[in-house]
């Protein structure tokens, strides 16, 4: 398995707002892949939170990706399936977004890392 | 004594020592186990303080991306359209590798570059500067996210062995210590009172022998008063008879 992915890179992938998004696909993480899915998500205000959720689901589903980005307020919508998330591949991480500054009290890793130490160790 | 105090095993010395084996097996397992719950936990504190730091900058970093992509859309005009619609392939992708603490894997990931720019033209009438800027931040953010991602994977993987690990380290130490040890106590007992049983079973026959014993004699004492067998030989024969009986038993 190491061979096999040292061999073939696998990819990151992006679910936030149009901003967000732009910016990762200038930095050169986009790829449609041959079923012309996108390793991308554009949420707006009328987004569907259910819609949300296929989505993020299908991309963890996806073999070829281990990084999913996601906007924090984004996540927010959909907790309850990124906290139902427990293996450690692919990775979810929560980023800012250009208009929601960055809640380190949301953050699901964190707040399991809370459990085990006190907050204070963790907020310095 | 139920089965859950005790192992249901025939007490013997071949059990015992079996049993002693078990017993430094499972204090010799214990210790190692527990070394390894601390090397974890090590490791584990370092990742964390490793993440905070890391989120922190996170925060930084996104920060100037976001500005960056402002500053490019004020000079470039919008693009955001032609972006999401001329995605090909990427030309970031992660290669992963594993890393081995306490005989337990973590991935690692790794970015690296592989192909070439979709947007090599994009911004070529105006604002190019800004854009290329523009790409650098959100490469350098990719580079952080990795990392950050990385990390936050040995983290969730740690978090899980280390759970398993004290887990099994209390295991043996509240439940099969005690087990083998009450195990070994129940043996000790039992061959205790067998010997005991030997030793009093013993004592019991030299008693009734020497009552045999007292009551012959007295028997051939009272004939020999009366006069009726008096001979010599055969109560010699009878004295060696009962020496080396008394000889061989004890």
């Amino acid at each position: 398995m190491a061979l096999q992915s040292a061999v073939k890179g696998k990819l990151i992938s992006v679910i936030g707002d149009e901003d967000t998004c732009v910016g990762f696909l200038l930095g050169g993480i986009g790829e449609i892949n041959k079923n012309r899915h996108p390793n991308f998500m554009v949420v707006d205000k009328n987004t569907p939170v259910s819609e949300i959720e296929d989505c993020f689901k299908r991309f963890l589903k996806r073999d070829d990706i281990d990084i999913v980005l996601i906007n924090q307020n984004v996540a927010e919508l959909i907790r309850h399936v990124i906290d139902g998330h427990t293996a450690p591949v692919p990775s979810v991480l929560e980023i800012p977004s250009k208009d929601h500054p960055y809640d380190a009290s949301k953050d699901s890793i964190l707040r399991r890392a809370k459990g085990m130490f006190n907050p204070d160790d963790l907020v310095r | 004594m139920s089965g859950k105090e005790k192992l249901a095993i025939f007490p013997s010395r071949g059990a015992q020592m079996l049993m002693k084996a078990r017993l430094a097996g499972a204090q010799k397992g214990h210790g190692l186990l527990k070394k390894k719950a601390d090397a974890l936990q090590v490791r584990f504190r370092m990742i964390l303080s490793k993440i905070i730091e890391t989120k922190t900058l996170m925060g930084e970093v996104m920060k100037e991306a976001a500005f960056s992509l402002a500053e490019a859309k004020f000079t470039t005009g919008d693009f955001n359209q032609v972006v999401l619609q001329n995605v090909t392939k990427a030309q970031i992708k992660i290669r992963s590798k594993k890393d081995n603490v306490a005989g337990v894997t973590l991935p690692i990931f790794e970015s690296y570059q592989d192909g070439s720019d979709t947007y090599e033209l994009a911004g070529l009438a105006r604002g190019g500067q800004q854009l290329s800027k523009l790409k650098k931040n959100f490469q350098s953010a990719v580079k952080l996210l990795v990392e950050l991602a990385s990390l936050q994977t040995s983290f969730v993987t740690l978090d899980e062995v280390i759970k398993i690990t004290n887990r099994r380290v209390n295991a043996i130490e509240h439940v099969i210590i005690p087990r083998l040890e009450r195990t070994l106590a129940y043996i000790i007992s039992e061959l205790d009172e067998l010997e005991r049983e030997e030793f009093y079973r013993l004592k019991k026959i030299q008693d009734k022998k020497k009552i045999i014993k007292d009551k012959a004699e007295a028997k051939k004492a009272a004939l020999a008063a009366a006069g009726v067998l008096a001979s010599a030989d055969v109560r010699d024969i009878a004295n060696l008879l009962d020496e080396g009986d008394e000889d061989l038993l004890f």
